[in-house]
């Protein structure tokens, strides 16, 4: 049959596909704000998924209190976790780089805590509906792709080429990457490193909270969504390589279609097929796709 | 030197400590602007702390410094650089994910009267050829030279340089050499840190010995025609 690709149909297949670099569009999003903050800051930042949670959260706040819409929310909601990422790296991050690393991940592992425990005891753990921005969408022969959906994948797209185009091939990308090797020798240099890590993890976690007002209209608001998501995204970005950019961008939309592909072939398979990718990297490639050897 | 002139860099009673460790026990010394100076004894003894100290990356330290007449206490180092100082490390630091010219044109501008990026080509035409490799792709040598150039354009007019010799070929340490003269013939001062004395005695004007974190002994470049004995009694040579 012609709409059939090796006995699987085409319509499933596309329709998956779809899904799956949905999935990847915020994979990629979210390893990116992760790599970004481990390459400088050499902290794993386990309140990623929660600060993911508050840019949807604040999206859905603005609707709800201010009556403003999605667009002012994708401007809004990564200043505002941005924000609150630099307050909480100016107040308490900041006095751990001196200490082991995983003080740090207990840091922000217990304000991921405090924070989706919050928000769980105000909205209850149901989950508030966002509605869809742009309605409608491309009617084709195989599938029909809602126009919202091709919209999120492509601004993910240019937010990880924007991110990485910043880091790779200007000058304050430049003081990044020099930073990420030798953060001494660059404050000698009259470089004010403190401040570029403060901003750094502030534009890590602007990036969590991009990718949050993304997902709230196709996922609900709910306290959550963080957690459930930020497992799988640590396993990305193991994958990737730990604090690699392209490895981050390259492994998220990788991974999100190997999750939608696997749906249709071996739907049994798809919560798994993450973490088997994850175990076959680390067995070949001990530090991730990307990673530095 | 003149003795009424501000020096460029004052060090009196500088104690310094790793964790637990005292490192320096009261390092005094004075570079004037114009000078070349070089920091010589062995192993251990604390030359490489007294730079880290200069620059501010030696947090635990006590003690008197002054930049240009400007106590560095409680500095960090970003705003010591600011003073002017310019510092090139042992392990000369040259960044792997960044290629040459990105290397050197990665410090800042400080302040006006730094070199252009011309004139840098030209003291170190190797670096002109292979600006689009990665930093460490260079040679030894070409990594030093980079490590050396890329200060230079910064407006800050006090060089600090650690052991800019070690591990090279002859031929490039004669290059080094003409270009710490050249610099000097700019208006450049420089505070070095050698372990090879044959290099240093060439282009320094003034030497102090440190041993165990203080200054031992102190002598010029007339001392060392005059006073060679007691010179290479000091140093074991």
């Amino acid at each position: 049959m012609a709409n059939t690709l090796f006995g699987f149909p085409l319509a499933a297949i596309a329709g998956q596909l779809l899904v799956g670099m949905i999935n990847g569009s915020l994979y990629a999003l979210m390893s990116l704000g992760l790599a970004i903050i481990f390459g400088l800051l050499r902290v794993v930042n386990f309140a990623h998924g929660a600060q993911y949670m508050l840019g949807a959260f604040v999206a859905w706040g603005l609707l709800e209190y201010l009556g403003l819409g999605y667009w002012w929310a994708l401007l809004l909601a990564p200043l505002v976790v941005g924000l609150t990422g630099i307050v909480l790296e100016r107040t308490l991050l900041r006095r751990l780089y001196h200490l082991d690393h995983v003080y740090a991940l207990l840091l922000t592992f217990g304000f991921a805590l405090i924070l989706e425990g919050s928000f769980r005891y105000k909205f209850g753990a149901t989950g508030q509906p966002y509605p869809n921005p742009i309605s409608g969408g491309l009617e084709t022969s195989m599938a029909f792709f809602p126009w919202y959906r091709l919209w999120v994948i492509g601004a993910s797209l240019c937010m990880c080429l924007l991110t990485w185009f910043v880091i790779e091939r200007t000058k304050l990308g430049s003081y990044l990457r020099a930073a990420t090797e030798n953060p001494n020798l660059v404050r000698t240099f009259g470089v004010r490193v403190p401040r570029m890590l403060m901003l750094t993890y502030g534009l890590g976690v602007a990036l969590a909270g991009f990718s949050g007002v993304m997902a709230a209209p196709i996922y609900q608001v709910n306290p959550l969504m963080g957690s459930q998501l930020i497992i799988v995204v640590f396993a990305v970005v193991v994958i990737g390589g730990m604090g690699s950019i392209v490895g981050a961008i390259v492994a998220g939309f990788g991974l999100g279609i190997l999750e939608g592909i696997t749906k249709v072939v071996y739907p049994d398979g798809a919560g798994m097929v993450v973490f088997v990718a994850m175990l076959i990297t680390l067995a070949v490639r001990p530090n991730g796709l990307f990673g530095k050897t | 030197m003149p003795e009424n002139t501000t020096p460029a860099l004052e060090v009196r009673g500088l104690t310094g400590f790793y964790g637990e460790t005292q490192a320096l026990h009261g390092v005094d010394f004075v570079v004037y602007p114009g000078e070349v100076v070089c920091l010589l004894g062995r192993n251990g003894a604390g030359k490489t702390t007294t730079l880290r100290a200069v620059v501010g990356l030696l947090t635990r330290r006590k003690g008197h410094i002054a930049v240009n007449g400007h106590s560095t206490q409680g500095m960090p180092p970003e705003d010591i650089a600011h003073l002017g100082v310019a510092y090139c490390p042992e392990e000369r630091g040259i960044f792997a994910s960044l290629d040459v010219e990105e290397n050197l044109m990665l410090p800042p501008v400080l302040m006006p009267g730094g070199m252009s990026i011309d004139e840098i080509y030209t003291l170190f035409p190797n670096l002109k050829l292979r600006r689009k490799s990665p930093g460490t792709r260079l040679s030894g040598g070409e990594q030093q030279m980079l490590a050396i150039a890329r200060i230079l354009r910064t407006g800050a007019k006090l060089l600090l340089l650690d052991e800019p010799t070690e591990g090279l070929a002859p031929v490039i340490i004669e290059k080094i050499g003409q270009a710490i003269t050249m610099l000097r013939q700019r208006g450049f001062t420089t505070l070095m840190v050698e372990q090879n004395f044959r290099f240093a005695s060439g282009v320094g004007d003034r030497f102090y010995v440190v041993e165990e974190g203080r200054v031992a002994e102190q002598f010029d470049r007339q001392a060392i025609a005059t006073d060679n004995a007691r010179i290479e009694a000091l140093l074991g040579v």
